[in-house]
């Protein structure tokens, strides 16, 4: 059924109105961040700033703790991802694949994992690192990172996995493929958007973490961005550092976009299409 | 290509399902062989093991004299046709059908001569560089078909190929399979639920039920003499009619009336161990309109209204309603389960093959002739076809000691 005209315009203007919402306070904090610092006070209630200004990115990059917690930040989130999605993909694969006693007591220990209030742990965890002499490391903050994304990978990865027709594997055996060769040229590529999808989750959740940053760390050493954009104080001790806060925040979220966009294009629904039937 | 020897083969699943049990076949060196039985019967599981998917719990596997039980299916050098074609949607059909070969680690020129030549046998060349969600049902089955044949295996192992394509095309597949296996001549098993499919294919056709083994046989034997009562109702199409009788006075007593018992009959009927009622069966094709039957031929005939007339040009198909009670085993439920409800309400009915000059009419009486000859008897014990075990049942060979009687 072809929508009449009305119902295109109808649902285009519901699109832009759901745009506009999302997008307003991203608009927002890069029009702030453009914004003479001083000025703040006075033209922060505008639209547009009213003088455009670098001084703020200046400002931030001129901080050797900023620049430090970014490469934090992108350290510890990649190497959490990387290791996340590379465990996950094991496990979902054997959960999606085998029959094993317990599988379903995994599954669900899994998300009450995920479900957890990580607030309450953060006490014991704090304990336990200083014990262990974890606290304020990267493997500090990637341990955690990856005990709370692995639930959440292995449970969207052996969905896709799930998704892929058994008969494949079978096939690439009958064809002579080895079970490392079945996995590698025939599972891994078509799990590949389910992998994809996997990593952005698990990246932005490690990206985003203000809890254990804030928790975990003490200084710069392994503090990320979002926690160290709580410890930004002004020029002066007159001025907020609002206009440096919105200009971390929209140099940190340039990544997570970069991210997605070059993530997504690999993220071709229906890949698996074709595989069986007629 | 090699000869394949299921020794006592029996599948028990993890979770204690006897999927197949005690399966002992030989399957000669260029064989084309049909596993067929109803869903569920076990027939993939047989071939799953053949192919080295599933371990086998009992029993020994040999293929070309050695023991393969414990071999992995990549050192067994078979190729198998999956029901849903398991195509590698990532690769083109060229790389679909290279796959095996690119794993045999064949050099990239010979792959590339090996695929051509089997595409073209496919008529698949055009396609050669599309990916599979491209190409129609029908292509994508010959790719499948093709992946098989490019590396030259020793056996081809093929579970329900054809059973995702539609009707016309079916037919059409299953004369290029019965080609493509002459031609090469590679041992073939290949499994089905559809028996005009093990009919037209096979040399010789395994008839399993409940992971059993019925029968093995020619297609002609499986239709002439079925061991038993499963084997007859799924082999043949419309099945066989079967009724409860009694004997009485020298003669079967059923819902057709009373037909005189032959030699074979009465020998066969001395030979079962029980007493009491069996059941008759006849094959749709054995009966005829009286009315064209030479007086002289002797044979059984009533009357009967005919219920629904089914005209296909070259056959009239004829249904009636039996007065009485319907034959049931849990052979014969197991046929109507499998069958689905058009075929169960069959086992109500008396379904007959008449000649297309017939005069019937749909609502009018109508006079039937068969052979009594070709009455096989089952035991309802067991379902023993009690016939076959004691001759062969075969037309023409009749005349003498049968004779004509005309029942009204
Ligand atoms: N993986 C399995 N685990 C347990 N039982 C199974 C499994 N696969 C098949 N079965 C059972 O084994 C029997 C035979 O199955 P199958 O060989 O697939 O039948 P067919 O191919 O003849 O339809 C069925 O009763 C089925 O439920
Ligand atoms: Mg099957």
């Amino acid at each position: 059924m072809a929508a009449t005209g009305a119902q295109k315009s109808g649902w285009g203007i519901a699109n832009l109105a759901v745009i506009a919402w999302a997008l307003f306070p991203v608009w927002w904090l890069v029009s702030l961040s453009f914004k003479v610092p001083a000025n703040i006070a006075t033209d922060g209630g505008s639209f547009w700033p009213t003088q455009w200004t670098l001084e703020n990115y200046r400002g931030i990059f001129k901080l050797g703790e900023f620049v430090h917690a970014l490469v934090n930040s992108i350290g510890i989130a990649v190497i959490s991802t990387v290791i996340a999605v590379a465990l996950a993909t094991m496990a979902a694969y054997a959960i999606a694949r085998l029959r094993f006693p317990g599988k379903g007591l995994l599954i669900g220990m899994a998300l009450l994992i995920a479900m957890f209030p990580q607030i309450s742990l953060v006490s014991p965890l704090f304990s336990i690192e200083r014990g262990l002499h974890l606290f304020n490391t990267w493997p500090g903050l990637i341990i955690p990172y990856m005990t709370f994304s692995l639930p959440l990978g292995i449970y969207v990865l052996s969905a896709f996995f799930r998704e892929i027709p058994w008969d494949l594997e079978k096939a690439a055996k009958m064809d002579g493929a080895t079970p490392a060769q079945a996995f590698r040229q025939v599972i891994a590529p078509l799990a590949m958007p389910g992998i994809f999808t996997t990593a952005i989750l698990i990246f932005i959740f490690c990206w985003n973490d203000f809890l254990f940053s804030i928790s975990l760390t003490s200084t710069t050493a392994s503090r990320t961005v979002p926690a160290e954009l709580g410890f930004f104080t002004g020029l002066s001790s007159f001025q907020t550092p609002t206009g440096a806060i919105a200009a971390a925040a929209v140099v940190i979220t340039v990544p997570i976009i970069i991210f997605v966009l070059f993530f997504q294009r690999r993220i071709v629904a229906g890949l698996t299409s074709g595989a069986v039937k007629g | 290509m090699a000869e394949i020897v299921l020794d006592g083969v029996t599948k028990r699943y993890p979770d204690g399902a006897l999927a197949v049990q005690a399966v002992d076949l030989t399957i000669a060196d260029g064989e084309f062989i049909i596993l067929v039985g109803p869903s569920g019967c076990g027939k993939s599981t047989t071939l799953n093991m053949i192919a080295g998917l599933e371990d086998i719990t009992d029993g020994e596997l040999r293929i070309g004299g050695d023991v393969v039980n414990n071999k992995a299916p990549k050192d067994r050098d078979i190729a198998m046709v999956f029901q849903s074609y398991a195509l590698y949607p990532h690769m083109t059909v060229r790389e679909n059908m290279g796959f095996p070969l690119k794993l045999a680690k064949v050099d990239k020129a010979t792959i590339r001569q090996k695929v051509e030549e089997a595409a073209e046998v496919l008529e698949l060349t055009a396609h050669l560089d599309r990916k599979p969600s491209n190409l129609s049902g029908g292509q994508r089955q010959r790719v499948a078909m093709g992946r098989a044949i490019v590396r030259s295996p020793k056996a081809f192992l093929m579970d329900e190929p054809l059973s995702n394509l539609d009707a016309k095309l079916r037919v059409q597949m299953r004369t290029q399979v019965s080609r493509l296996q002459r031609r090469l001549g590679t041992t073939t098993v290949y499994v089905t639920h559809d028996q005009t499919e093990a009919m037209t294919l096979g040399d010789r056709v395994v008839v399993m039920r409940g992971g059993i083994v019925q029968q093995v046989g020619t297609p002609k034997e499986l239709y002439d003499t079925p061991r038993n009562l499963f084997v007859a109702g799924f082999i043949g199409s419309p099945s066989m009619n079967f009724l409860p009788a009694t004997v009485e006075n020298d003669a079967l007593i059923c819902a057709l009336g009373s037909i005189p018992l032959d030699d074979n009959h009465r020998r066969a009927l001395q030979a079962r161990s029980g007493e009491g009622p069996v059941i008759v069966g006849l094959r749709p094709e054995h009966f005829e309109d009286a009315a064209l039957i030479d007086s002289s031929h002797p044979g059984v005939t009533f009357d009967g209204t005919v219920e629904v007339l089914e005209s296909m040009g070259s056959d009239v198909f004829a249904y009636f309603t039996l007065e009485g009670e319907r034959a049931t085993t849990a052979e014969l439920e197991e046929l109507a389960r499998d069958s689905g409800s058009v075929d169960a309400a069959a086992v109500d009915q008396l379904v007959t093959r008449l000649d297309p000059n017939t005069g019937a009419r749909e609502g009018e009486s109508l006079s039937v002739w068969f052979d009594p000859a070709n009455v096989q008897i089952f035991d309802p014990q067991n379902g023993d076809n009690l016939t076959a075990a004691s001759a062969q049942v075969s037309t023409g060979q009749h005349a003498a000691d049968t004779t004509g009687r005309t029942e009204d």
